[in-house]
């Protein structure tokens, strides 16, 4: 493992590891606290995401290293001039490894190819965002001790959104998974998804509009926002955006130990009565997140 | 239609028909000073119709970037009037600097010193995938 670019970067051992590694990190912190002392980690962000920024940025500083930087607060001054693969080379010098968040889709990938040091994608664009999907699967596993013969709801904007497709990806590899895809028509799932990993690996999934009628089946309800902007008219938004906000009526056939996850931040999709419910994971979700890193980062710095 | 057998060069044959120009263009055979000669909708007893073009000189052809326009193209390199070798194309895992990424969200919409790069991701269907942001690449040439 030399950078993380995408989920499909990793093979199922891969995640295996870095999942033990976590749970062994989150158990005993403090053996980890001087791992990294002298180390550098980078935080490029051409776009800002203030909240993966320091996710990144405590797991650095818990491994007993240090973080340098910069965030952009619009995408146009990454646009001065340098192009991503001179900032990378540069950067290189400086730092022992590198996360970058771009909003240009396969701008990590340009870096990787230039960078001497480790580069992780902290996203870019709508296209992967692999240390997310890496928290979705840390969060199942300790809530579920595994991902064999799970059947999991995404709720909400399959269309766009891109972890729903970057975990799709990443759970198709196990056992027995079901997938349950819930969402208005116009932002089902993408036919490049269906075909090229449902069907082609033969997963048994469901497509409905309706959350409360699948709701009894569901291990995993992985919740995402619905946004305005996706809707040609605000009269579609309006009329739909209330089934896909979860609600503790919609949670009556719900499973006991259902997990119920969201990449957050959250708008109004989940209720916040259902913050007190057991089944409510998306905040351990984000703590788990800041686990998983520190893991990631154990592993390309070859330290652990 | 007759056209005068070639002595040394190549004849590409069982291009779709219509795929002829294309292929003229990409290959730069504009720039040779060679006769070249593009026979348009001629009869195939396999494809119906199909297109052929005769190179009058042995030239280096990127194989590669004719699989990926053309799969179904054969090569036949000809050598004082007799056909040396017949060769049928293979899928390119790679195809580099053929064509552009059309998604303007892409890296290489802002940055043009990248080389635009196509990996085959799907053999059977030629789904060919841009490196940077796996969009679809547009080809139409389907046989
Ligand atoms: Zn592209």
């Amino acid at each position: 493992m030399k950078n993380l670019i995408s989920i499909t970067d990793l093979d199922v051992k891969e995640i295996e590891e870095l999942i033990i590694l976590a749970d062994k990190i989150m158990k005993n912190p403090v053996a980890y606290s001087q791992k990294c002392q002298g180390k550098k980690l980078a935080t490029l962000f051409f776009e800002p995401s203030t909240r993966t920024r320091l996710s990144f940025e405590a797991a650095m500083y818990e491994l007993g290293g240090n973080v340098i930087g910069f965030s952009e607060s619009n995408s146009s001054s990454a646009a001065k001039g340098e192009s991503v693969a001179d900032t990378v080379k540069v950067i290189s010098y400086y730092a022992d490894i590198i996360a970058m968040r771009h909003p240009k889709e396969g701008a990590p990938l340009v870096g990787a190819m230039s960078a001497s040091v480790p580069i992780i994608n902290a996203g870019d664009g709508g296209h992967n965002h692999p240390t997310q999907t890496l928290t979705d699967l840390f969060t199942i596993y300790r809530e579920k001790g595994g991902f064999d013969n799970l059947t999991i709801g995404l709720c909400g904007d399959l269309k766009f959104g891109r972890t729903v497709h970057s975990l799709i990806l990443a759970l198709a590899r196990y056992k027995n998974v079901k997938f349950i895809l819930i969402s208005p028509w116009e932002l089902t799932i993408p036919d490049y998804i269906k075909h090229e990993v449902l069907k082609k690996y033969n997963i048994e999934y469901v497509e409905t509009s309706d959350l409360v009628s699948v709701m009894n089946a569901l291990d995993i309800l992985y919740m995402t926002r619905v946004q305005r902007e996706r809707f040609f008219n605000e009269a579609d938004y309006i009329r739909l955006k209330d089934s896909y906000v979860l609600t503790p009526n919609k949670l009556e056939n719900a499973k006991k130990d259902l997990s119920i996850l969201h990449p957050l931040p959250r708008v109004n999709e989940i209720s916040v009565e259902i913050d007190r419910d057991s089944r409510a994971c998306y905040f351990k979700q984000a703590q788990n997140g800041k686990y998983i890193r520190m893991a990631l980062i154990l592993k390309l710095l070859e330290v652990e | 239609m007759i056209i005068t057998p070639i002595k040394d060069g190549i004849v590409l044959d069982h291009i779709k028909a219509g795929n002829a120009m294309e292929i003229y263009n990409i290959l730069n055979l504009g720039e040779l000073e060679c006769s070249v000669a593009i026979i348009k909708n001629a009869d195939s007893v396999k494809m119906g119709k199909k297109d052929v073009l005769k190179i009058d000189k042995m030239i280096d052809i990127d194989l590669n970037i004719l699989a990926f326009i053309d799969a179904g193209i054969t090569v036949n390199i000809i050598k004082d009037g007799k056909l040396l070798k017949r060769r049928h194309l293979e899928l390119p895992e790679i195809v580099k600097n053929v064509l552009k990424c059309k998604n303007p969200r892409c890296i290489t919409s802002t940055e043009q010193e990248l080389q635009h790069i196509f990996k085959l991701t799907d053999k059977e269907n030629r789904i060919y995938r841009c490196i940077y942001c796996e969009t679809k690449a547009k080809i139409n040439k389907k046989r």
